[in-house]
This record gives structure tokens, C-alpha cells and sequence, in this order.
């Protein structure tokens, strides 16, 4: 019956098969789930699924493994893109991409990801950026905004002793080993089709060995912004977009032939 | 295959070769540099994997994904770098991802020097990271077992999906000495890679390595089982060697360089009289508990020797339970106790047990 | 007039967090009201299934792939068969 009656019409959404069933345990409307599904869209639609190896990073997204439909590693905090190095020169016929959040990118594992992008390294980075540490209840980031209020910045980010929010995608695309690296925004529902676009310009430059690839995802975290899902997406575009140009900060020129490329 | 002449360093690489490893993620820190130098060039030319990392901490996260990949993989690093990589460690033991680590020891605390030094032996034996598991821990004494050794410490590690580490001191690194090779055994090729491993769920469910597991009696599930292993490793895997013990009133207990300084004293005290006997651990961990207090009913006392504060000497005491005297002889900042220091030590042993 | 689109909400995966509400253009979705799936939130629901145009918008930005979307094929000419009518629905289990 349910054949029959969808006869004429033609499925333009559905459930990945890169995505197990699991409801993850997301708070309700947290991007980090928007993101999840892109990067199993864009796995099916490459046909790669079957030989994507995925590291899961400590934060939020700790658990990821649980909801891609792949082989999956879960690497010690900050350390995803070295654990992802070893497994891609050891594999160099899988598909390896690490999932980060900004605490883990941009503070403990600063290190890894610049020498890995430096490398030149056959992986993708998925770099979910949300201003906030997370997982352990909204402590300031590397990535929190000047002023920001969060559990460990009660004042607001002071710039004078905290320093000044990191801009990865601008400084992983300054390093030679970065073949493509952008940053794009999952905020509203163009944002989140050009972020879609992205992973898969990103996974494309890994397959075609071209070099490191990077998309800085900027995302949400109601819970510890303190406002609604909603909202957040609001508070997202006005105090994230001026300090985080949206675009690409790096497309090396091969890149550039692969985006022409019908 | 014949005896050469191998420098302590270049033989543990050679060896790691000969025994498939298939890549190596390391950073160069004295007294071992000369493996990540050698293993520099053998293993391209090998079509092999060969990286110098940025950090210790990335070097063990490389070998943690290599691993995961089922490759057959190792770092080397020397103290410091040793305590940078420990967070690793613990997360290849909870993941249960077989992996070799090599750690040719320098004296510490902190920057210590360059000079060898058994300083790690807590580290290695009781601490290797948070957590409860224990790295299988090898103790070479001599270049051939340097070489035979780091062999064995890949199957091991396979054997039991486990980290296994060599413990060797910065002289064995550096020394040279005639030893034999093994053949080149084969690379295992990536399609005969283990049914755990990381190799893209093609035709299967797939597979996840992770070291989390948020529901408390999961994880206590994981910890039985790594006890359980530990156990069974514990009971199949105790090696050691002993020196004149047959009619020994006087036990010796020292590991590597010092073990083999010991044998000397060995043959020194016999000349003098005294009937001195040496067991030499080969394996820290598990330590030959059993054989030590076995040998303990059979002497009058008992010395142990080593190039620290008195670590095993806690696992000697542990042993004897209390039964025998056991006095401690020990040098650090990097010194290697000679025969004569230790010989008048076993002659004080002797006179405080003589009744 | 048979809707030119169809959603099939897979109730128990939302999390009523609404967003799906805030981007419909047709404005035919609403969280239920006095109504809670198998987690304790108020689910998405169509309440004007005819408006639905298929535009998968909802689909897009829902974080938990709550939705899928199918949408009437174009035709150059016009059918002679009768349009069957499908309509946007939950499914609850
Ligand atoms: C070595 C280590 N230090 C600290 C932690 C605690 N920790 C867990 S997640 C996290 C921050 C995660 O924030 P982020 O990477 O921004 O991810 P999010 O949760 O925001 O997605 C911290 C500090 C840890 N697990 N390991
Ligand atoms: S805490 Fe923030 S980042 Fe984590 S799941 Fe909730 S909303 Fe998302
Ligand atoms: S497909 Fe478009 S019109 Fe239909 S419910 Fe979703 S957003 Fe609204
Ligand atoms: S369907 Fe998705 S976007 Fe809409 S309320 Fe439910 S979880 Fe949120
Ligand atoms: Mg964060």
C-alpha cells in the first residue's frame, strides 16, 4: 500500500545508511547531530562507506562511533588527527576522518592537528567549532568570543589574561600540507546545504590524495549558552559570524580544478 | 645466520624489522635516537612505514591508531618521553590493541641526563598510566637478548592484544657486542589483518575500538577481563635466568646491565668463598615472584641490585615476604654500580647472616 | 489538489527542539500539544498536510534525521491517471 500510494512521488530526503538508528544523545536541537548526518550524506553519496575509517574525538561527540555505521575509533582527548595519521599510513586505501570539537582541536590537541595539516597528511577534519567546552558544562574554549560568559570566565572572557579567541581555519590554511581548508556555519538551512558541499569537497581531496583537508563547522550549544535551541542559532549568527568569517582560507589549485569539475 | 657486530640501539631496530613491524611513529630523545636513525632508513627502503613525529604524545597516538588498524607497530623513546606517552598507553591497554614500546632508560628524576639509569622500573612495572593493567615488561641484559627479546615482544603483544615494552638501560643501547639476527620474517599483508582490526565494515558490522564505557558495571566487565589476561600472561609468560643458585647461601636479584655486572660478582665471591647465586629477571612484569621466594627458603639472605632508589626491591620484598633479610645496593645520576661496591655488600650480607 | 509534498515524521527520534518549525515556509508544523513520544518530548507534527511542497527544508535542518521527504514528480504533460493522494504522517512505534 505505502508503495503505491508514494508512486509518483520521488524520495529527496531520506536516512543515510552511513548513520546507525541510535538516537543520539544530543541535547534537543544541537547541531552536532546536523553535522553528523552531512558527513554520512556525503559517505554514501561518495560510495566510500565501506572503507571509512572515522576517529571520535573527547567532548560531546565522544560517542559518534555509536551513531556512524563504519569502523570507528575513539582517540584520548586532542589526540584524534595522530591516532588518524597512524591508521592512515598504515591503510592508505581507507577513507580516515577525524570529528573534533574546539576544545579538542583548538586547546589540548593544538599541536596534532598543525603538524598533521603540516604533513600534508590524506585525512579529513571535521572541526566543530561552538565557542564552549561542551562536554564538561560550558567552560571557556579557545574559540570562546571576547566577553563571553561561561563557567570559568563568570566575568566574560577577559582578552588581557585569557588571550583572544583562535581562528583555526585561517591558521591551518596558512600551513603548506593544507590542500583544502574552510570554514562554514550549520545555522541556518543554505549554511547547512554549503557545509554539506564542503565535507564533500574536503572528503573529494582526500580520495583524489591531494592533500589535508579541514571544515571548521560553526555550531551550536544551547545548553551551555544558556538560550533555546532557537535562539541559539540567533546568538550564533550575531556574535560568532563578525569574529568568524565564513569561507575559504585555503584551496590550492588542484582543489580548485575539483570544484570545477561538474 | 652469523654473529656481527651490533650496537645495542641499531640491534633493537634491526630486530623490530626482522620481526614484521610494518611502521614506526617515534621522536628522538638520548640514549635511544639511534633506533628512530636506523629505522629511518631501513624501513622505506623496505616500503615500510617510518615517521618522525612532533611529540612523544604523538608518536604513541600514531602507533595507538596503527594498532587499531591491526598493524604490527612501535615507538621508542627514552624516560621523559616515556612519561609523555603514559596517557597512551593506558588507552592501548583499555582498547586492548597489541603494540611495542621500547624504552632505553637515562637518569631522572626530570631531565636527568643521558646516562643509563633503571630510574623507570615503577613506571614500567606499576604506573605505565591511569588505570588498572600492567604492560608485559622485558628486561634485556645483553645485546643477543636485546635482539631476541624485542622479537618476542611483538608476539607477546599480538599473543594477548597488549602493549609489551622493553625496559633497557641507556649502556645497552649504546654498547656493542657480537649477536645474531633472525631472518626477515614477511610482512603481514593488510588482507590478513585480525578480525578486530579497523579495516572499513565491508561485508561485516562494524568494528569499534574504543577505551569508554560510561555504564559502571560495563567497565567493571572490562576490567575483569583485563585481569583475567593479566592473569593468564602472569602464568604463561615468567622468564628469568639464574646464575650459581644450585648450592647458593646468598641470592643476588638484578635486571639488565646490572644483572650482568652481577654475574661477575657472581664468579668474584666464589673465588673468595662465599656461596653467592644470581637470579636475573628478564620479565619486570610479571616478575618471577614464585622462583624468588622459592630460592629464598634456600638462603641465608638476599641482595638486591639496581641502578635506582630500590624499585624491584619492593617486588623482592613482596616475594620473600618477610622471611629472609633482603639488603639493597643501588647507584643513580647514572651510574653503573661496579663489582667492587657490590662485593663488599654480599660480604656484609653474609656476616649479618651468619648466626 | 494532491499535496506536492510529503513528510513521514519518525516521531520517537525528535526531540521537540522546533527548529524544523522555524525554517517550514508553509508554516505546517507544530510541536504536539499535551502529547509526548517515548522520550518525553513534544513531537513535530503537519497539521496542513495538503501545503506540504516537499522543499525538505524541515529535513535539512533537523539535527535528529527526524524526517524523510518525498516530493511529486514533474510531469511535461499532464497525467490522465488520477493523482493518488499521499499525505505527510507519523509513524509511531
Ligand atoms: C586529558 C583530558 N583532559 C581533560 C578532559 C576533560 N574534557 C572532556 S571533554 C572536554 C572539552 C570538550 O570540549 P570540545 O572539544 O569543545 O567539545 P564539545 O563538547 O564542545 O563538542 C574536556 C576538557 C579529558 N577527557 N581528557
Ligand atoms: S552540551 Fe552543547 S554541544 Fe553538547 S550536546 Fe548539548 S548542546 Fe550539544
Ligand atoms: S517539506 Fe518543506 S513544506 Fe513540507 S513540512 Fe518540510 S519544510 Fe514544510
Ligand atoms: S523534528 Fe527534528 S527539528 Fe523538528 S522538533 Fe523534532 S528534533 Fe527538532
Ligand atoms: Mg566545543
Amino acid at each position: 500500500m505505502a508503495v503505491e500510494m508514494i508512486a509518483d512521488m520521488e524520495l529527496v530526503f531520506k536516512y543515510p545508511e552511513s548513520l546507525t538508528p541510535r538516537v543520539t544523545h544530543y541535547c534537543p536541537g544541537c547541531t552536532h547531530g546536523v553535522i553528523h548526518r552531512l558527513i554520512a550524506e556525503v559517505i554514501d553519496e561518495l560510495g566510500v562507506r565501506e572503507r571509512t575509517i572515522g576517529v571520535a574525538p573527547v567532548g560531546c561527540a565522544v560517542l559518534a562511533y555509536d551513531y556512524f555505521n563504519m569502523d570507528f575509533c575513539e582517540a584520548a582527548h586532542g589526540r584524534a588527527p595522530a591516532m588518524a595519521t597512524g591508521i592512515k599510513r598504515v591503510s592508505p586505501d581507507k577513507v580516515v576522518f577525524t570529528y573534533q570539537g574546539d576544545g579538542d582541536l583548538a586547546a589540548i590537541g593544538t599541536s596534532e592537528i598543525i603538524h598533521t595539516a603540516n604533513r600534508g597528511e590524506l585525512i579529513t577534519t571535521i572541526f566543530v567549532n561552538n565557542a564552549i567546552y561542551g562536554m564538561t558544562g560550558g567552560q571557556m574554549a579557545p574559540t570562546t568570543l571576547p566577553g563571553q560568559v561561561t563557567t570559568s570566565s563568570p566575568r566574560g572572557r577577559d582578552v588581557e589574561t585569557a588571550g583572544w579567541p583562535m581562528k583555526m581555519a585561517e591558521l591551518i590554511g596558512m600551513l603548506s600540507g593544507a590542500a583544502y581548508v574552510t570554514r562554514q556555519a550549520v545555522l541556518d538551512v543554505p549554511g547547512i546545504r554549503r557545509t554539506k558541499k564542503a565535507i564533500k569537497l574536503a572528503f573529494q581531496v582526500q580520495l583524489a590524495g591531494l592533500g589535508f583537508s579541514m571544515v571548521e563547522i560553526l555550531s551550536t550549544c544551547s545548553t551551555n549558552w544558556g538560550v533555546s535551541p532557537l535562539e541559539a542559532l540567533d546568538w550564533a549568527k550575531q556574535n560568532m559570524l563578525p569574529y568568524y568569517p565564513l569561507g575559504d582560507t585555503k584551496v590550492v589549485d588542484e582543489v580548485r580544478a575539483l570544484m570545477a569539475k561538474p | 645466520m652469523a654473529k656481527e657486530l651490533w650496537e645495542g640501539n641499531a640491534a633493537i631496530a634491526e630486530a623490530a624489522i626482522r620481526a614484521g613491524l610494518e611502521a614506526f611513529f617515534g621522536y628522538p630523545i638520548t640514549p635511544q635516537t639511534e633506533i628512530l636513525e636506523h629505522l629511518s632508513h631501513r624501513l622505506p627502503e623496505l616500503g615500510r612505514v617510518f615517521l618522525q613525529a612532533e611529540s612523544e604524545i604523538a608518536s604513541i597516538n600514531m602507533v595507538y591508531g596503527a594498532a587499531c588498524a591491526g598493524a604490527r607497530v612501535m615507538t621508542s623513546s627514552s624516560s621523559p618521553g616515556i612519561s609523555l606517552m603514559q596517557e597512551g598507553f593506558s588507552y592501548i591497554a583499555c582498547s586492548e590493541v597489541p603494540a611495542v614500546i621500547i624504552n632505553v632508560m637515562r637518569g631522572g628524576p626530570g631531565l636527568g641526563n643521558v646516562a643509563p639509569s633503571q630510574g623507570d622500573y615503577f613506571q614500567a612495572v606499576k604506573m605505565a598510566g591511569h588505570g588498572d593493567f600492567h604492560p608485559i615488561v622485558l628486561a634485556p641484559g645483553n645485546i643477543q637478548e636485546a635482539i631476541d627479546l624485542t622479537v618476542l615482544a611483538f608476539d607477546l603483544a599480538d599473543k594477548y592484544r597488549t602493549l609489551a615494552m622493553i625496559a633497557a638501560d641507556g649502556s645497552l643501547g649504546q654498547m656493542m657486542e657480537p649477536a645474531e639476527m633472525p631472518p626477515l620474517r614477511p610482512v603481514r599483508p593488510p588482507e590478513e589483518r585480525a578480525a578486530w582490526a579497523l579495516t572499513g565494515a565491508k561485508g561485516r558490522k562494524p568494528n569499534i575500538i574504543t577505551s569508554l564505557y560510561l555504564v559502571e558495571e560495563e567497565l567493571e566487565k572490562v576490567n575483569l577481563r583485563l585481569q583475567a589476561k593479566l592473569r593468564e600472561i602472569a602464568a604463561n609468560e615468567v622468564r628469568w635466568k639464574e646464575y650459581s643458585t644450585e648450592d647458593a647461601d646468598l641470592l643476588m636479584v638484578a635486571f639488565g646491565t646490572v644483572g650482568r655486572v652481577c654475574q661477575t660478582v657472581v664468579r668474584e665471591a666464589r673465588a673468595k668463598g662465599l656461596k653467592a647465586g644470581l637470579l636475573r629477571p628478564i620479565t619486570l612484569w610479571p616478575f618471577p615472584s614464585a622462583r624468588i621466594a622459592e630460592l629464598a627458603g634456600r638462603v641465608r639472605g638476599i641482595l638486591v641490585v639496581e641502578m635506582n632508589a630500590g624499585q624491584m626491591l619492593e617486588d623482592v620484598r613482596l616475594a620473600v615476604e618477610g622471611r629472609r633479610p633482603v639488603h639493597f645496593y643501588g647507584r643513580m645520576g647514572g651510574i653503573i654500580p661496579l663489582p667492587d661496591e657490590i662485593l663488599p655488600q654480599l660480604e656484609e650480607l653474609d656476616a649479618a647472616t651468619r648466626s | 489538489m494532491a499535496a506536492k509534498g510529503m513528510v513521514i515524521i519518525d516521531e520517537n527520534r525528535c526531540k521537540g527542539c522546533g527548529l524544523c518549525v522555524s525554517v517550514c515556509p508553509v508554516h505546517i508544523l507544530k510541536l504536539a500539544d499535551g502529547r509526548f513520544n517515548i522520550r518525553g518530548y513534544r513531537p513535530v507534527e503537519v497539521i496542513d498536510p495538503e501545503a506540504c511542497t516537499g522543499c525538505a527544508m524541515c529535513a535539512t535542518i533537523c539535527p535528529d534525521v527526524v524526517f524523510t521527504v518525498y516530493r511529486r514528480k514533474m510531469r511535461r504533460e499532464p497525467s490522465t491517471a488520477e493523482p493518488v493522494n499521499a499525505k505527510s504522517h507519523t509513524i509511531r512505534w
